[in-house]
């Protein structure tokens, strides 16, 4: 059984025909090709898959692609602006926010959607914020480092 | 996961138009994360899904008469966050912090927690000891629930195949009181509490006795539980540690836990006694925080949540 849904992602309108079982996670990276977003524990605890609808932060492995219709999509993609990368990403590079790189563009996202609400959290916030984006290399020190400096990279 | 039927009612009237069509081959769906798990584990598997998500009017959060009335589809984060209910029923925006992380309390919907019905969860202990009742509809009419009485067994609840939860309705506190939910976290900040405790205690004007309780546990049995007879020991008795040590062990009497990951069975037990005592003393303290918060006119500060 399919599904007509209309969307933007990362500011692009997007018509697509989808199965009403397919999973948002599915449908980024395998109907659009949007493979910056990470599938990890699948049950919605790593963080790995955390994309934004309407600028709030969900975990596209627990919602139906069907639940995008008529919403607003950011992925880890619609981060970086005319080819110049979000504060965000430049704070992860300039101090180290990762290892591996498995959970990056999770961490990325959330601290994106942190710093929409709060432009300049506290370490308490981002760890409250942040607590749902594991970090397997437990790298967490260099991630809270990375949130907390990343205003400093803003115009 | 297997293919299914997705409708996408608009209003309510449609939601139950559905609901007596597909009965008990559907499932209502609004923030999908329980549901998804569980269908992607094909542990449910319906052959039509009603989504909540494009209802509208089912989200809100209003004063009624006092007290607090919360659509069926205000999201966990919603009720955290609502300046309405931080001001008039604290507790109830503490508890719903509790719940997993900012990513699910994004989704999660108030009614569809309720609707779920694992015993692990946060809010019913606190929305049991709160008083608070739930508005379940159908084509039919609408019936008011006590929450108590809601949950039958794991994921079990009385809620018939054509109901719908529209809203929870959560009393105001009697003058005199206080309330508390303790989260027993012994792993991480985002899991199931290994134990949880909510208590609401009213004194009377002395404020040396108790003239009401209400004490309810979660992650101990297969529906969250309230401890009648730990609030019996309580009720009408003088304020002294004794007594908060009575209720405990009454408590313990009251939970049946299993055995898992989280704890043993006999020390979930003992757990709740602990538990069901520190929550008892938080309550209190709530009571005479409130007037010196009254005092100073200074709001309380913010809790941490680890």
């Amino acid at each position: 059984m399919k599904k007509k849904i209309r969307l933007r992602i990362n500011g692009k309108k997007v018509e697509a025909e989808v199965p009403t079982n397919r999973l948002l996670i599915d449908f980024l990276r395998y109907d659009q090709g949007l493979t910056g977003t990470k599938e990890g524990c699948s049950v919605g605890v790593c963080g790995a898959c955390t994309v934004l609808m309407d600028g709030q932060m969900v975990s596209s492995c627990l919602a139906l692609a069907v639940f995008a219709d008529g919403h607003d999509l950011t992925t880890v993609e619609g981060l970086a602006k005319d080819g110049e990368l979000h504060p965000v990403q430049k704070s992860f590079i300039q101090y180290g926010g990762f290892q591996c790189g498995i959970c990056t563009p999770g961490q990325v996202v959330a601290a994106k959607a942190l710093l929409e609400e709060i432009p300049k959290p506290n370490e308490e916030q981002i760890k409250e914020w942040m607590m749902g984006n594991l970090c397997r290399c437990t790298g967490y020190y260099k991630i809270i480092e990375s949130v907390q400096k990343a205003h400093q990279f803003a115009k | 996961m297997i293919p299914f039927e997705y409708r996408t009612p608009k209003s309510l009237k449609e939601v139950h138009a559905d609901l007596r069509k597909f009965g008990t081959d559907a499932k209502l769906i609004a923030g999908g994360t329980a549901l998804v798990i569980m269908m992607k584990q094909r542990l449910v598997r319906p052959s039509c899904l009603i989504s909540l998500r494009a209802v509208r009017g089912l989200n809100s959060i209003a004063e009624k008469d006092g007290g607090l009335k919360i659509g069926g589809l205000a999201t966990h984060r919603e009720v955290e966050t609502s300046s309405l209910v931080r001001r008039r029923v604290p507790l109830l925006a503490e508890t719903y912090r509790h719940v997993a992380t900012i990513r699910v309390r994004n989704m999660a919907t108030v009614g569809g927690g309720l609707a779920h019905a694992d015993p692990n969860q946060d809010p019913a202990p606190t929305l049991i000891a709160l008083g608070a009742t739930v508005k379940v509809s159908s084509a039919a009419g609408s019936r008011v629930i006590p929450i108590e009485e809601f949950f039958t067994d794991y994921y079990e609840t009385v809620l018939k195949p054509e109901e719908i939860i529209t809203e929870i309705y959560v009393p105001k506190l009697p003058a005199n009181s206080g309330a508390a939910f303790l989260k027993f976290l012994p792993r991480t900040a985002d899991d199931y509490a290994t134990v949880s405790a909510a208590a609401v205690v009213t004194l009377d004007r002395s404020k040396k006795t108790f003239a009401d309780v209400r004490i309810a546990l979660g992650s101990v049995g297969t529906t969250p539980i309230r401890a009648r007879e730990a609030e019996a020991v309580l009720r009408g008795q003088p304020v002294k540690p004794d007594a908060l040590r009575e209720a405990a062990e009454k408590a313990k009497a009251a939970v049946d836990p299993i055995s898992d990951f989280r704890g043993s069975s006999a020390y979930k037990k003992e757990m709740a006694g602990v538990f069901v005592r520190r929550a008892l003393e938080k309550a209190l303290a709530g009571v005479t925080a409130k007037k010196a918060k009254a005092k100073t006119g200074r709001p309380a500060p913010r809790r941490r949540k680890r």
